[in-house]
């Protein structure tokens, strides 16, 4: 899976998770800066993203994934 | 029913579309019952509150929520909080955990401290329910405790009193005795749940660290769905009835085919064990009071057959209806639901083959229809679908297997009969009909929970209320029991009145369809005057607020003389009556006061 497709999926994930259809978001979006985004909705992305990437993340990948390319280069990390 | 919410669901689904999930439940014209639930937490309680809203809203429950300050349920109850106390609950859940144990014992402890440390945990928790149950009169429902992920004695910590383990299992024990002690009182077992889920899974240290999550969020659904089934059971929303196949589903292979002979069914081969077992699990929740029924494609002679098969734990008799024929099976459980007097939403259909499946949950929606397809998986997943979750299981429940019988016992008789008024009169009927009393509360407070066609205002109390209004003079409460020649039915009518001034207004007046058409109605009114009369009432104002399952009963008032007085849009009206102009309406039944 390349990056592009990741960010697909992960934006399909916020789609899911916000409700909001209009979302997008790009390599440069800062996590915090997504309408309705708090440390709540995280939890939810992160066990979403656990199941569909089957990957597992560990306290320290969270509290360094603070941005969506973090995100993806954790992911790309993961799946090698 | 929707179905991603039913079990065993797709918890990563939930999570993830909860918002879109709410919605499509909250666009569904439904007539909600709103119930006020205050959320206490010794942790993050957020996604919780969230999922479990899910859940309700598909039972048919708009909750309103409450939720105490982070961590802080034990100084918001034992301090009064304002904000609490002006929320009024109608339930409160407790949310605690092993987290919030603050007294642990070590290696060091001699076993007098470590009984010291367990009495005032556990006090610390009883203090905090008997002041909210003084306060609210409300049902309180509390989590017991996880084990803990790590065993610092290994295997005695489980046997051993320095043992986190014991402790823990200790304390949940003094939990349990207040339970069994106080009915209004919910234990909700997670010790059993983490384990069922997986306590490494459930316990991922990640959650506490990161969110103060006592447990880890993929397991929350299966946490809410578990509390949503014990609030259910107490506002009456459970199943309580089966409709079952027989091939396959009762036993191994195709009786039409393999003849009784030729069906698995008992101990000596596996499959026949599983059958069996199943056949067992049947038993058993029939003795708590579900109802069973049949509805297989199979020629009558081939079910009865099956039946009475040696093996066969189960009987024609254990059945209250038995369908089979070659009709379409949603046509005939739609009978079934009729003939045993539920709502289809009381049903459970548990059928083998998924395009029977199929029918009946597109054309009957309101029917659980859980995916079962191993005979080894059928009871874990009825069981773990939290069908028949009980809050209460009275003398009724388990004698109501026997009420049907005598019911269509009943309808037998009728038929000697060409005068309906010949058939009541030789009925020989003999009601009661008193004032609340203490052995009745809980008989009271489940009917008033459970009745919903005669039913006139639907309102719904809760054990404590029933007491109280017992205890209020400003009340009129009535219970009436009615038996015949054929049997008992027990408790089944309720009246609640109350009285302001020389009026009295008819709060709840309701009667269990087991005796529709019998008269058990104009006797309770007589009663009713009577009061009334001893009372110098001269007035009774009536109310019927209509819902999708009484209408029924939306001209019962005028049936008994009352005038209309008032009618609104939605087609709520209040009646009256003038006490005076009373004349007797029962005529075939004995009054015992």
């Amino acid at each position: 899976m390349n990056r592009i497709e990741i960010l697909e999926k992960i934006n399909h994930i916020l789609k899911d998770v916000f409700d909001d259809d209009s979302l997008v978001v790009t390599e440069s979006t800062e996590l915090s800066d997504i309408e309705g985004w708090d440390s709540i909705a995280q939890i939810t992305i992160i066990a979403t993203i656990e199941k569909e990437f089957n990957v597992r993340f560990r306290l320290e990948d969270i509290l360094e994934t603070k941005s969506i390319n973090k995100l993806i280069d954790f992911i790309e990390k993961e799946l090698k | 029913m929707t179905t991603e919410l039913s079990y065993p669901f797709d918890s990563e689904y939930i999570i993830r579309k909860k918002r879109s999930i709410r919605k499509n439940l909250l666009s569904q014209n439904r007539k909600w019952i709103e119930k006020r639930i205050a959320i206490l937490g010794g942790s993050t309680t957020t996604d919780i509150k969230d999922i479990l809203e899910l859940f309700l809203l598909d039972a048919g429950i708009k909750p309103v929520f409450y939720e105490s300050e982070f961590g802080k349920y034990w100084e918001e109850v034992i301090f009064d909080n304002s904000r609490l106390c002006d929320f009024k609950p109608d339930l409160i859940f407790i949310h605690t955990s092993r987290h919030n144990l603050t007294f642990l014992p070590s290696i060091t402890n001699s076993e007098d401290e470590i009984t010291l440390m367990l009495e005032r945990q556990y006090k610390h928790f009883e203090q905090m329910w008997n002041h909210l149950s003084d306060k609210y009169h409300c049902p309180i429902i509390q989590n017991n405790m996880e084990k803990p992920y790590y065993r610092l004695l290994g295997n005695k910590d489980v046997s051993d009193i320095h043992g986190h383990t014991n402790f823990i299992n200790r304390l949940n024990a003094k939990f349990y005795e207040y339970a069994q002690a106080h009915e209004n009182f919910f234990i909700h077992d997670i010790d059993y749940l983490s384990s069922q889920y997986g306590l490494d899974e459930w316990q991922n240290p990640l959650y506490w660290y990161m969110y103060k999550y006592s447990l880890c969020v993929p397991a929350i659904p299966l946490f809410a769905y578990s509390l949503s089934s014990i609030i259910k059971a107490i506002y009456g929303l459970n199943k309580k009835a089966i409709v079952l196949d027989l091939d396959n589903t009762l036993w191994g292979g195709v009786i039409g085919d393999d003849g009784v002979e030729g069906i698995q069914l008992g101990p000596e081969l596996p499959m026949g064990q599983a059958y069996s077992d199943f056949q067992n699990y049947l038993l058993q929740l029939k003795k708590m009071g579900i109802v069973l029924n049949i509805c297989s494609k199979n020629d009558m002679e081939n079910a009865i057959a099956g039946l009475n098969h040696p093996d066969s734990s189960l009987s024609p008799e254990d059945f209250a209806c038995i369908i089979a024929n070659w009709e379409n099976k949603d046509e005939n459980i739609k009978h079934i639901a009729q003939r045993i007097n539920l709502g289809l939403d009381s049903l459970v259909f548990i059928d083998d083959n998924p395009a029977e499946r199929e029918i009946v949950r597109r054309n009957l929606p309101d029917v659980a229809v859980p995916q079962i397809q191993k005979i080894e998986d059928y009871i874990r997943i009825i069981d773990h679908s939290r069908f028949f979750e009980a809050a209460l299981i009275t003398q009724d429940d388990i004698n109501r297997n026997e009420m049907y019988k005598a019911n269509f016992e009943r309808e037998e008789f009728l038929r000697n009969f060409s005068s309906y008024d010949d058939y009541l009169k030789s009925l020989e009927m003999v009601a009661t009909i008193r004032g609340f009393e203490p052995i009745y509360f809980d008989r009271i407070a489940q009917l008033c929970n459970k009745t919903n066609q005669f039913n006139l205002t639907t309102k719904r109390y809760s054990v404590a209320e029933i007491k109280e209004i017992a205890e209020n003079d400003n009340y009129i409460h009535l219970y009436g029991t009615l038996q015949d020649k054929f049997g008992d039915n027990g408790l089944i009518g309720v009246i609640i009145g109350e009285k302001i001034k020389d009026e009295l207004h008819i709060q709840l007046w309701l009667m269990s369809c087991r005796v529709f058409r019998r008269n058990m109605e104009y006797a309770m009114f007589d009663r009713l005057i009577e009061e009334c009369l001893l009372r110098k009432i001269k007035y009774i104002h009536g109310y019927y607020y209509p819902t999708l399952k009484n209408r029924m009963v939306r001209d019962f008032y005028a049936s008994i003389g009352f005038q209309k007085i008032r009618e609104d849009d939605s087609g709520n009206t209040e009646w009256l009556f003038k006490v005076q102009e009373h004349t007797r309406l029962n005529e075939f039944i004995k009054v015992n006061r």
